[in-house]
């Protein structure tokens, strides 16, 4: 498929991956977050971690967004699945999360209640097509995924789709990264930034990381030749700069449609992350003109305080302190058939991509 | 979940297009998108164009790593 064929060519990796050994090796170990988990999977998939020098660590960061999602947030979704005449619509990844008592999955086969969808449009189609149901779409994902719920909610209010909310569980990736680079316990030399959230946001949101925190940083695509290229423009960095790999994507400024749909219908929140906690102003909710479409505000939602399993690590696993190896239950008790914590759960977890593709070590 | 896949866009109809890529086809919703046309590859994510692929940019970034080290 074009341009996607071309940035997966073995013998360009493989010149790349010389070429990284050579700029890396008067240096000194180098550890390397990559914070989205589209590119934790690539990074599996094309076994790329096979093929870079001993002395560069790549630690994933906490860029899934379904790993992310906090079980009081879950909870929230699971019991809106409960109620009768709602129809709960989600990515298809949310459905196995365990929340602290159920998943969604289960009260999909209790309630009939829970649909998969593609994207907000078919959500909104849904609720045109049962005027007599709640619709609700679980909203969570960063700036990439952001917009297009707003665009839905824009839709909703413009025809009148009085039957259509969202519950809203929306993060930003700036502010959660600086809350991760002031953890002290985590030691990062440099950072590859998720490039479709900055194919919304820009560049500039970012500068603060070689500002304030001294990382060099790198906006980067999600094909195996794009982390190369991006690996290799990290080494090379001579202090710590803001550069873009994925230049035939990212505009400076972004994607300025998109972001006017975020400013029109969200403000900043305070928001929960699994492992990093609360977190200041990184979170979306919807502004008062869109409150009618606010999922929390139109129904009484009784949850019960959340649950966390003690033994699962998947807060420390988020932050790049422990690798999945590291858990108890990794393999054991949480395994991709019953996942115990959200890392496993979703395709894109570093639990999940560690046991899919190292399968012949725990199988 | 951030997947984008870059796919052609075949045909508009105010803010619903259609795209393909390697024989799929799939609405895309344009509403985020200034001045699409046909033709632009466009890289899709949760039914939505959310930007357009620089054709340019994605030739010249193959041509630098081909010629690195030659």
């Amino acid at each position: 498929m074009k341009y996607i064929d071309e940035f997966r060519d073995r013998k360009l990796i493989g010149k790349v991956a010389r070429q990284i050994r050579e700029a890396v090796k008067p240096r000194r170990a180098c550890r390397f977050m990559e914070v989205c988990g589209t590119h934790t999977m690539s990074i599996f998939r094309f076994g790329l971690k096979e093929i870079l020098p001993g002395n560069i660590t790549l630690i994933s960061g906490p860029g899934c967004p379904v790993c992310v999602t906090p079980n009081a947030f879950l909870d929230k979704a699971i019991a809106l699945a409960g109620m009768k005449g709602v129809i709960v619509t989600t990515f298809g990844d949310m459905l196995r999360v365990p929340g602290s008592y159920s998943t969604l999955e289960k009260e999909k086969a209790k309630f009939n209640s829970v649909r998969m969808v593609y994207s907000t449009d078919d959500a909104l189609d849904m609720a045109r097509r049962n005027p007599d149901k709640e619709v609700v779409f679980i909203g969570i994902g960063f700036e990439t995924t952001s917009p297009t719920v707003a665009r839905s909610i824009l839709t909703a209010g413009k025809e009148k789709i009085k039957n259509y909310s969202v519950l809203c569980g929306h993060k930003t990736m700036p502010q959660a990264l600086r809350a991760l680079l002031d953890d002290k316990k985590i030691g990062i030399d440099g950072l590859l930034l998720p490039g479709h959230v900055s194919a919304i946001i820009g560049v500039k949101p970012y500068e603060f990381l070689v500002k304030d925190k001294s990382k060099g940083c790198i906006i980067a695509g999600f094909e195996p030749l794009d982390i190369m290229q991006a690996i290799l423009m990290l080494v090379k960095q001579k202090g710590p700069k803001l550069e873009v790999q994925y230049t035939r994507v990212i505009e400076k400024n972004g994607n300025p449609l998109a972001r006017k749909a975020i400013g029109e219908v969200f403000q900043k929140a305070d928001s929960e992350w699994r492992g990093l906690g609360i977190v200041k102003d990184s979170g979306l909710e919807i502004n008062k003109k869109y409150s009618f479409f606010d999922a929390e505000k139109r129904f009484k939602l009784n949850v019960k305080p959340p649950k966390e399993n003690k033994n699962c690590i998947c807060g420390d696993v988020l932050k790049g302190i422990k690798t999945p190896e590291d858990c108890r239950l990794f393999g054991k008790a949480c395994a991709p058939e019953h996942p115990v914590g959200a890392c496993m759960v979703s395709g894109e977890g570093s639990c999940a991509a560690y046991y899919k593709y190292k399968a012949r070590v725990y199988a | 979940m951030c997947l984008g896949i870059p796919m052609r866009l075949v045909k508009i109809n105010g803010d619903e297009g259609m795209a393909e890529s390697g024989g799929l086809k799939r609405a895309a919703n344009l509403s985020l998108l200034k001045d699409a046309r046909v033709g632009d590859y466009i890289l899709i994510h949760a039914g939505f164009a959310i930007e357009k692929l620089k054709t340019e940019e994605a030739r010249k970034t193959l041509k630098a790593l081909r010629e690195i080290g030659a």
